[in-house]
């Protein structure tokens, strides 16, 4: 095949896939930094140009601050815990305890359950009085607390469902890297006399690097992503205590139907997600390669 | 002494891990009287269930959710295949730039573009449509990868056998990589599936009748405005949703865990 028909064949084979990429995530992507210039059209009145007004209101507007706060407390909250329970349940799994199959279907299983789903069932272990947490304080005679509806249990309690949901999911990418690593080299650091937590930290933890980095991305962009459980458990609240950015973006724009607004919070969003990409191709792939 | 300690520990925090699942099936099995009171000898019962089911149009929302992963599955698939195929294989001015754009979208996915989205589906016409919930996952940067990847794997031998028995592009594609690739569309499915299965937000926004509702929607509707407190209905509609992922993950665990293996690392 020539080359011009190579590029013939090359480009129509891509088109479906670029014409709806472009639909449906560059374009609304750079429509979103337009629209966050222009107010929100209301009944009879058009949009107009109002330059970055919108972006004094963001700078002026204490929910906003308090959930982009809120969001960066649930990343560091979640994201070193997730990783750190996914690697201990990876070593688990990888040995050979007794119960094993049990053990990985019970760590993974919450990473096929919806969002949604296990959020009601979480909501109900959370409820005040008769809830499961309630009623295992009260046999210990410990006075439970309503921990949705209090400033500050409320965020730290849609922590622990997402750290539940998110752990055995991460394991997964553990342990397919803890699968090529060669059992000589346990051998050899056992028989120089090394203990658990030195071959842990010398060989393992190194050698385990690109996979917590990979996941570490991941988890990042599903700390700015996925808001089903604040939907359902809270809605942001007490107070916007439990408000998130992706959050309060849906509420702006679906609920107080100000969608100039939505459009600015989005921006800055976008812009979280933009410098975690640049940072990965950067810097990270240069570590795990792409080509 | 350690391997003990380590099983105990593994042991302690799989049952741990498991309780939300347990307590679940508990409360929808059992009278509603038992939902929060453990007793081994409570009756078993499936009226929960049954009364979930009749509560609110599950049927329907069963249908749309499947409709709807169907149908973004096979758009994906077929999208995914010819752009991946280009990338991998043909050589074109711009190819490296289109890629990293298409790479893009593996950061900023329309899960986070509601507002915009919304827009665009409203000036097409077809907001409150499956259709609409599916359209803007229709082409994946993850599944064009994951194929570029797969057929730059297969050897160039096998395109030129084919092409001495006069095979055109498509039909090398069709006969040469596609059935090479077989483990990473199985691999892919269940990711997109599982995916599309529990997406709410964008479900949320863009529906707004029992028509076009998915599960995730359609029980968050039921439980939040149906129901009141009872646990044991809601329980019941909640493992009711997630079932038909359970069972099949239950079933073809080996599969599913291998699967979100390899379809995550890149």
């Amino acid at each position: 095949m020539n080359k011009s028909m190579q590029a013939v064949y090359g480009w129509l084979l891509l088109l479906p896939a670029i014409v709806l990429l472009a639909a449906f995530t560059h374009y609304p992507a750079l429509a979103t930094l337009w629209h966050s210039f222009f107010s929100t059209p209301r009944g009879s009145r058009p949009a107009r140009f109002v330059g970055l007004e919108n972006y004094a209101l963001m700078r002026d507007d204490p929910v906003f601050w308090q959930s982009l706060w809120n969001n960066l407390w649930f990343a560091l909250g979640t994201i070193p815990t997730s990783i750190a329970i996914a690697l201990v349940m990876a070593l688990w799994v990888n040995r050979n305890l007794s119960g094993r199959g049990f053990l990985r279907m019970a760590y993974f299983t919450p990473t096929v359950l919806p969002m949604v789903a296990v959020a009601n069932i979480w909501l109900f272990f959370y409820t005040p009085q008769y809830g499961l947490i309630a009623q295992v304080l009260q046999v210990f005679g410990i006075p439970g607390q309503n921990w949705l509806g209090n400033r500050d249990t409320a965020l730290p309690a849609l922590m622990l469902v997402t750290v539940w949901k998110e752990s055995g999911f991460f394991m997964i990418f553990y342990l397919a890297a803890l699968q090529t690593v060669s059992p000589s080299l346990r051998e050899a650091a056992l028989l120089e006399g090394a203990s658990r937590w030195q071959y842990f930290r010398r060989v393992l933890w190194p050698l385990l690097m690109p996979t917590t980095l990979f996941v570490l991305v991941n988890a990042l962009i599903n700390a700015f992503r996925l808001v089903d459980h604040v939907v359902v458990m809270t809605r942001g609240g007490p107070d916007n205590a439990s408000s998130l950015l992706l959050y309060y973006i849906y509420q702006v724009g679906f609920s107080f139907w100000d969608t100039a607004y939505a459009a600015t919070l989005t921006v800055v969003l976008l812009l979280i997600l933009a410098i975690t990409a640049l940072v990965k191709f950067r810097w990270l792939d240069k570590k795990t390669h792409y080509q | 002494m350690t391997h003990k300690l380590d099983t105990l520990g593994a042991w302690l925090l799989g049952l741990l891990w498991i309780l939300p699942l347990a307590y679940a099936l508990w409360a929808a099995f059992h009278p509603p009287a038992y939902a929060t009171r453990f007793d081994l000898l409570a009756p078993l019962t499936l009226e929960n269930f049954s009364r979930a089911w009749n509560a609110a149009p599950f049927p329907r929302y069963f249908l749309n959710t499947f409709l709807l992963v169907t149908m973004v599955l096979v758009a994906q698939l077929v999208l995914s295949t010819l752009a991946g195929y280009a990338f991998a294989r043909f050589e074109f001015r711009g190819r490296d730039t289109v890629f990293m754009l298409v790479l893009l979208q593996l950061m900023i996915m329309p899960d986070v573009l509601l507002v915009e989205n919304y827009r665009s589906m409203s000036l097409l016409g077809v907001r409150d449509t499956v259709f609409a919930i599916g359209l803007p996952y229709f082409a994946s940067a993850f599944g064009i990868f994951l194929l570029r990847q797969t057929f730059k794997t297969v050897p160039r031998e096998l395109e030129e056998a084919a092409r001495v028995e006069g095979a055109g592009p498509l039909q090398i594609l069709m006969k040469v990589y596609v059935p090479l690739a077989k483990p990473i569309y199985v691999a892919y499915g269940l990711v997109s599936v599982s995916h599309h299965w529990n997406n709410f937000l964008w479900p949320l926004i863009i529906t707004n009748s029992v028509e076009s509702r998915p599960l995730t929607v359609g029980l968050q509707v039921f439980s939040s405005t149906d129901q009141g407190v009872d646990w044991s209905v809601i329980t019941a509609a909640t493992l009711l949703s997630a079932a038909p992922l359970l069972i099949g993950f239950l079933l073809f665990q080996r599969q599913f865990v291998q699967s979100f293996m390899r379809a995550g690392i890149r």
